[in-house]
């Protein structure tokens, strides 16, 4: 079969069972969008290709599969790049395809040039320029292999014009042939033996799990290794969602906003099992005082997660798929009453809370009245800031998958496509968004985008006329001077939402609260509901930054 | 304490940008560097030399493996290996300082390559040690211009460090 290069990167995706992409065109990617044209994989445009990358993100991260953005060349490449080091961080599979200018014009400064595999080289998993059209199938197999395999994360393809619109013999190789890729799996059975036998001399230990028990399907694994041995558990926010926060012995999110008991937990534990995390400064607060009493264990798929930030004592290097059940099966019931007691005291003692009794609403109090309205296979997507952590510490969630947000880059405008993502792959579940004032406005251009799309999104602005984290920081750390986060002029979301043919609603009462959650869980489109809440309320509890853990202030 | 990492990575376009450009945003500093193809046109072999403590090294070593396109890497520094770079020296001249420049070369067992009224080139290959004493012992005559290649090493003994992956 001869095929143009364009046609042969629709086949490509064919091939790799890609339902829907996310884009934007323009000059030089005309021919892949030809291609495109009627070729029955769904194709959404985004209103800026921030929204493509974002959304392929979503779609990737609530679904499991491989996210696929394009965008043509120059401005449009480097518009995905916020997407790309977002998904990077996160560990998160996509496929980015940016075309780019004839071979013969690269390097020469041509219009809508941009040298996007040198922007993206750190700030990826790999990337690729296809230099000829014969390579093209072989290049795009390794892409999404690379994508999707061990510790998972974006590949970037640049295909210039020529290569798309040139003709080739088209045959999809079946396993991508990487001499320097061979993405670990098993590991040493030896090495699990070693850790069932610290954990049996073990007083005070502790789960902490990250993102990487959600990438490798191992939540169910999870909660029975915590069932059967009774150790306490902790999470990154990456890891907050694979074990249901009703569970007993799970003491919510650890570092900077975690809970009291995570918190003391980990600083008090004789041994941390740490499964699939990366030890991020949100989570550590001053690394030389983290876990200082513990023997630290770690499994993981990559090997230069081990030692990087926390000295290892003992490490599992490989795909937790393997691991997890393996060490489930080897481990027993620990004896360790004192500490649970201990640790369940802490816990039982130190909730999180905040004050319901005020004329104002509390901006979690709108977290909590979504997370009683919500099915329980929802989505809940956030933005970046206070509401982010406040969906982190009062939300529940129903599935692995179902929190939805930039925990590593923490980037400010993700959470509007990310939401279209995640309601393109799931039609039928419901999709919450909790966002700030601050953030929608980074990326409140796709809300034509999830009208346009039909996506019945809800989205909730906890509106407290400002940026919030911001200010947090600037009243308990830079006495009281709100420097540029303040919104002197306040937008009107509501008529925003209109004007994009979203549905929209204002909310400034408690009652008003509760008719907005009831109205959007039955709104069969997108729904903007900007909800003024407490303009001065801080994200407590809070470690302050560079402290230890046990610095905890309620 | 310096290390010396030997590197086959595939022979592409971008590869020793990729590099470069991971010494550079993780922090470490790159002593010097030598690439090259090898006897396989279709892989290069780099030798980096980094300063580090075993902690760093190990994260520079995991971090290079993490690349795509590396396909080995060896910190050779604990075992038996040569190192060698070359350097070349135009160092000022006159009839007076002359005969004592080429006893220099002489005892370091290096070679004058260009001659004139005014200088002289001279070639020194070497461990970096033996170029930095060649280079104070000529210093006091005039050193002109200085220009060193990174260094290359290979591991002592009859394995083929290019040919086993």
């Amino acid at each position: 079969m001869i095929l143009s290069g364009a046609q042969a990167v629709v086949e490509c995706l064919k091939k790799e069972n890609v339902d829907t992409v996310f884009g934007y065109p323009g000059g030089v990617a005309l021919p892949l969008y030809d291609a495109l044209y009627n070729c029955g994989i769904h194709h959404i445009l985004t209103r800026h290709e921030q929204g493509a990358a974002h959304a392929a993100d979503g779609y990737a991260r609530s679904s499991g599969r491989v996210g696929v953005c394009i965008s043509t060349s120059g401005p449009g490449a480097t518009n995905l790049v916020t997407g790309i080091a977002t998904a990077n961080i996160d560990s998160v599979p996509m496929v980015c395809i940016t075309c780019q200018v004839t071979t013969d014009a690269l390097g020469k400064d041509s219009f809508q040039e941009a040298d996007i595999t040198g922007i993206t080289a750190p700030i990826s998993k790999h990337n690729f320029m296809i230099h000829t059209v014969e390579s093209l199938p072989e290049v795009m197999t390794e892409a999404f292999y690379i994508a999707s395999t061990g510790r998972p994360g974006p590949v970037i393809v640049d295909i210039p014009k020529d290569v798309l619109v040139s003709k080739a013999e088209f045959a999809y190789p079946e396993k991508p042939q990487l001499k320097g890729y061979k993405p670990v799996y098993s590991g040493d059975e030896s090495m699990i033996r070693t850790v069932v036998n610290v954990l049996k001399q073990a007083k005070k230990p502790v789960f902490f799990i990250g993102g990487g028990v959600m990438l490798s399907d191992m939540a169910d694994v999870v909660l029975e290794l915590v069932n059967k041995t009774g150790i306490p558990v902790t999470a990154s926010m990456m890891g907050l969602a694979s074990l249901d926060k009703k569970h007993p012995l799970h003491l919510g999110m650890l570092g900077m906003h975690g809970t009291y008991a995570a918190n003391l937990a980990v600083t008090n534990c004789d041994l941390l099992i740490t499964l699939g995390a990366r030890f991020d400064d949100r989570v550590t607060g001053a690394v030389s005082k983290f876990a200082p009493n513990a023997t630290i264990v770690q499994f993981d798929i990559d090997p230069s997660e081990i030692n990087k930030i926390i000295p290892t004592n003992y490490c599992v290097l490989a795909d937790l798929k393997w691991s997890l059940p393996i060490f489930t099966k080897m481990v027993s019931a620990c004896d360790i009453k004192p500490w649970v007691d201990e640790v369940l005291l802490w816990k039982k003692e130190h909730p999180l809370r905040f004050k319901e009794d005020t004329a104002n609403i509390k901006p979690q109090a709108v977290i909590c009245a979504v997370d009683e309205a919500k099915a329980n296979d929802a989505f809940v997507v956030t933005d970046v800031g206070q509401h982010q952590m406040w969906t982190a510490q009062y939300a529940h969630f129903g599935h692995p998958r179902a929190l939805i947000s930039s925990a590593g880059l923490g980037t400010m405008g993700y959470g509007l496509p990310a939401a279209i993502g995640a309601q393109a792959a799931n039609p039928e579940r419901e999709v919450w968004l909790f966002s700030g004032d601050g953030s929608i406005m980074m990326n409140c251009q796709e809300l034509a985008t999830a009208v346009e799309q039909n996506l019945p999104i809800k989205i909730f602005i906890l509106n407290n006329q400002g940026l919030g984290m911001v200010r947090q920081w600037q009243r308990m750390f830079y006495g009281k001077r709100y420097s540029g986060s303040k919104h002197e002029v306040p937008t009107n979301f509501q008529l925003l939402a209109e004007a994009f043919g979203a549905k929209g609603l204002t909310v400034h009462t408690k009652e008003e609260l509760k008719y907005a959650v009831t109205y959007a869980k039955a709104c069969k489109g997108p729904i903007l509901v900007n909800v003024f809440v407490e303009e001065e309320e801080n994200v407590m509890p809070m470690v302050p930054p560079g402290t230890a853990l046990d610095q905890i202030v309620e | 304490m310096k290390h010396t990492l030997a590197v086959l990575v595939e022979n592409r376009r971008g590869v020793l940008a990729r590099v470069a450009g991971l010494f550079s945003r993780r922090g470490y500093n790159i002593e010097s560097l030598s690439v090259s193809t090898t006897d396989r046109k279709d892989i290069s072999r780099m030798t980096i030399v980094v300063e580090g403590d075993e902690q760093i090294i190990e994260q520079v070593t995991k971090q290079l493996n993490k690349l795509i396109e590396v396909l080995k890497v060896v910190d050779v520094t604990g075992e038996e290996f040569v190192d060698r770079g070359i350097a070349l020296f135009k160092v000022e001249t006159s009839t007076v300082t002359r005969s004592e420049i080429i006893q220099i070369v002489s005892i370091f067992r290096a070679q004058i390559v260009d001659f004139s009224i005014e200088s002289l080139i001279i070639e020194a290959t070497g461990t970096e040690k033996k170029i930095l004493a060649i280079e104070e012992a000529l210093k006091p005559f005039g050193l002109i211009e200085v220009v060193r290649t990174g260094e290359i090493a290979m591991v002592r003994g009859g394995g083929n460090f290019s040919s086993d992956k």
